[in-house]
């Protein structure tokens, strides 16, 4: 009971370094039991050498990394129980399916029968059953990449790492994937990390996402946390579509802040911690927390003129010439174009914020 | 060309089939004039009668075989008994080509695995060191050898000089002298296609297997020696076959009891005294051994690929 109340991880104060080059600045972060992490971030962000240093591949340069309370980081990675899908899968070429899936069982101790009923068992939660006794190169990717979950979750780790394991394939099969992991994470009870760098992936999939940049964690929250309220640039700009705005902060109260563009327009929005009066820093407001109309609706507005209209399947996004400043991408939903109008490239508008959807961003 | 293939009509497709024939010719001819055409040679030698001062009278005669296998006493007129000698010449061979293709895997494959992990741009580096004593011609390579391992030669006087022996170890004209000789002389062979093997090794299956519970050495057992097999076998190939057939390290480092097929066979085409059929006849039966147990190695192999599915 007390191990189920306890984190999955812990990682504390962990660094690596290759040489003089600083992949990771003191990270810590916990995961919790039962839980899909998502580690989110663009490539050498220091995301999959964080997860190799869970899993045992690379050594951990300071600090330290608790599994379920233990001190793992000193174990080599086959002492310790968590299990790995690689994002080439990496699949042993000259087993089948079944050797491949009965390969960690048996490693485990399990007799050659128990472990192939056991690995038999897996395949049909994949649903590849029929594969049992093809070789991995006779698989399609997809199917290979299923075969790699099953390998993973047969020794029934306590900790499964994911690393990039949707890259490979294609976009319908990846959304079908993504459900199914999800399914899968639910199904086990096993908590699942997961490292990518396609944030819409991370969004959909995980209960909490820790956003990485150049070796240091930007922020940790729930996907609508991330989504929402962006602690900094780095945040609101890699996490789905944002406009951003050069703003002077006149005054800050109560989470709010009154703030002005450089041609004096007045403009309210949230404020952040840190954020202080005087100070010169960015707004970021989402495309489809905007609307245009051809009269102001509120005080705020601001003036422009339509660029272009880009169809996108389920919305159109229009792009706006702000006269007292940068362009403006503001999106439409498709289902929404009977109560907001889509005016015409060169029609003089305004544009229009939600209230509280801007929102003052630390650099 | 290529367009003319691409272009598709039958015409030029006839065309260009017919150019392939012509420009496969070279091949056709140096493997007729360098492989068929000696190995028929000594076919037919093998089957004629032997002139006394070497060379062969054009008589079809299977005495070169009977003499090979079969002893019918000084003059021949005795009741045939099996000829051991030349028998048990051919085990040792056998034998003593095994020993030297181990001793070389043994030492070969650490050394391909080590060069192989090292990082990429000092690899050649490192192959470049392991063909540097192949500069040298193989004689004088095999004499040095001798001068080395000899009872007084530096090896003995080292481990004398360190206490370890108090007299000298007998090494040349034993068994293993020939051994070493026949390993120093074939380890690029093995070292080189175990190395190209596994260069190609995907090392991230390595990780998978210790991911899944594998300590160091179930993993090399059973996730990468499978995988840089071909490259294994094939490095045994390039050591057995050459080493059955060596005289060079045999006949310096072996002396006269350590004798092997390759002495035999070179013995008689040497000077005057020799007995071209019964050489010739020993070259074929030595092909068809090497050609069975390189048949058993493919039957073995490919058994082992259709295997799982």
């Amino acid at each position: 009971m007390s191990e189920r109340m306890s984190n999955a991880i812990d990682v504390r104060n962990a660094v690596k370094r290759y040489g003089d080059f600083t992949a990771l600045k003191r990270i810590s972060l916990t995961i919790k039991d039962n839980e899909f992490f998502t580690l989110l971030g663009p490539s050498g962000c220091g995301k999959t050498t964080l997860l190799r240093m869970i899993a045992g591949f690379e050594d951990v340069t300071e600090g330290e990394i608790l599994l379920y309370g233990d001190e793992i980081e000193k174990l080599p990675p086959h002492q310790r129980p968590v299990n790995t899908v690689f994002q080439n899968y990496a699949l042993f070429p000259h087993m089948t399916i079944l050797e491949n899936v009965a390969f960690g069982l048996e490693m485990r101790g399990k007799s050659k029968s128990e472990a192939r009923t056991r690995a038999g068992e897996m395949l049909e939660l994949v649903q590849l059953s029929q594969f049992a006794a093809r070789k991995p190169s006779q698989l399609s990717g997809g199917q290979q990449q299923r075969v790699a979950l099953a390998r993973a979750l047969a020794p029934q780790p306590k900790v499964l790492l994911l690393d990039e394991p949707l890259s490979a394939l294609d976009l319908k099969l990846r959304k079908a994937m993504q459900l199914e992991l999800k399914h899968l994470q639910r199904e086990t009870g096993i908590t699942f990390i997961f490292v990518t760098h396609d944030q819409e992936e991370a969004l959909t999939m995980s209960d909490r996402i820790a956003v990485m940049s150049a070796g240091e964690m930007q922020q940790l929250g729930s996907p609508t946390e991330i989504y929402e309220q962006p602690r900094n640039m780095f945040v609101a700009d890699f996490i789905g579509e944002t406009n951003l705005l050069e703003v002077s902060v006149d005054q800050v109260m109560n989470g709010r802040a009154v703030c002005h563009l450089g041609g004096g327009h007045a403009l309210t929005c949230n404020s952040v911690e840190g954020i202080n009066v005087g100070a010169k820093v960015h707004m970021s407001v989402r495309p489809e927390r905007l609307f245009t109309t051809d009269v102001p609706v509120e005080g705020e507005a601001l003036k422009g003129r339509v660029v272009e209209n880009i169809f996108v399947g389920t919305d159109i996004s229009t792009i706006v010439d702000l006269a007292e400043g940068p362009q403006f991408i503001v999106r439409t939903s498709n289902s929404e174009r009977g109560n907001k109008r889509i005016f015409e490239p060169g029609s003089e508008i305004f544009v229009n914020m939600e209230l509280g959807a801007g929102r003052l961003l630390v650099d | 060309m290529a367009a003319g293939a691409a272009s598709g009509g039958s015409a030029t497709t006839d065309t260009y089939k017919e150019a392939r024939n012509w420009l496969l010719l070279p091949s056709w001819a140096v493997l007729g004039i360098f492989v068929l055409a000696p190995v028929c040679m000594m076919l037919v030698y093998s089957f004629l009668t032997k002139e006394f001062r070497g060379g062969v009278i054009w008589e079809p005669s299977l005495a070169a075989y009977d003499q090979f296998f079969f002893d019918r006493g000084l003059f021949g007129d005795e009741p045939a008994k099996i000829e051991w000698t030349y028998i048990t010449i051919f085990w040792r061979s056998i034998w003593q080509a095994g020993a030297a293709t181990l001793l070389s895997l043994v030492i070969g494959f650490p050394t391909a695995y080590f060069i192989a992990t090292r990082p990429e741009r000092v690899r050649p580096f490192w192959v470049f060191l392991i063909t540097i004593p192949y500069w040298v011609n193989l004689l004088i390579r095999t004499v040095s050898m001798k001068f080395l391992l000899r009872d007084q030669g530096p090896l003995n006087d080292f481990l004398i000089g360190t206490g370890l022996i108090d007299s000298p170890i007998h090494i040349v004209n034993t068994n293993f002298a020939v051994q070493l000789g026949l390993f120093y002389s074939y380890l690029p062979f093995m070292v080189l296609p175990i190395y190209a093997a596994v260069e190609r090794y995907n090392f991230s299956l390595s990780e998978a297997a210790a991911d899944l519970y594998a300590p160091k050495w179930v993993t090399l057992r059973r996730i990468v020696l499978p995988a840089i097999k071909p490259g294994v076998i094939a490095g045994c190939i390039l050591v057995f076959v050459p080493s059955m057939g060596s005289f060079l390290a045999p006949d310096l480092l072996g002396g006269a009891k350590n004798f092997m097929i390759g002495s035999l066979i070179e013995e008689q085409f040497k000077g005057n005294a020799g007995n071209w059929p019964f050489g010739a006849a020993a070259s074929m039966i030595l092909l068809t051994m090497v050609l069975i147990i390189l048949l058993i190695f493919a039957r073995q192999q490919s058994k082992a690929e259709n295997g799982g599915s």
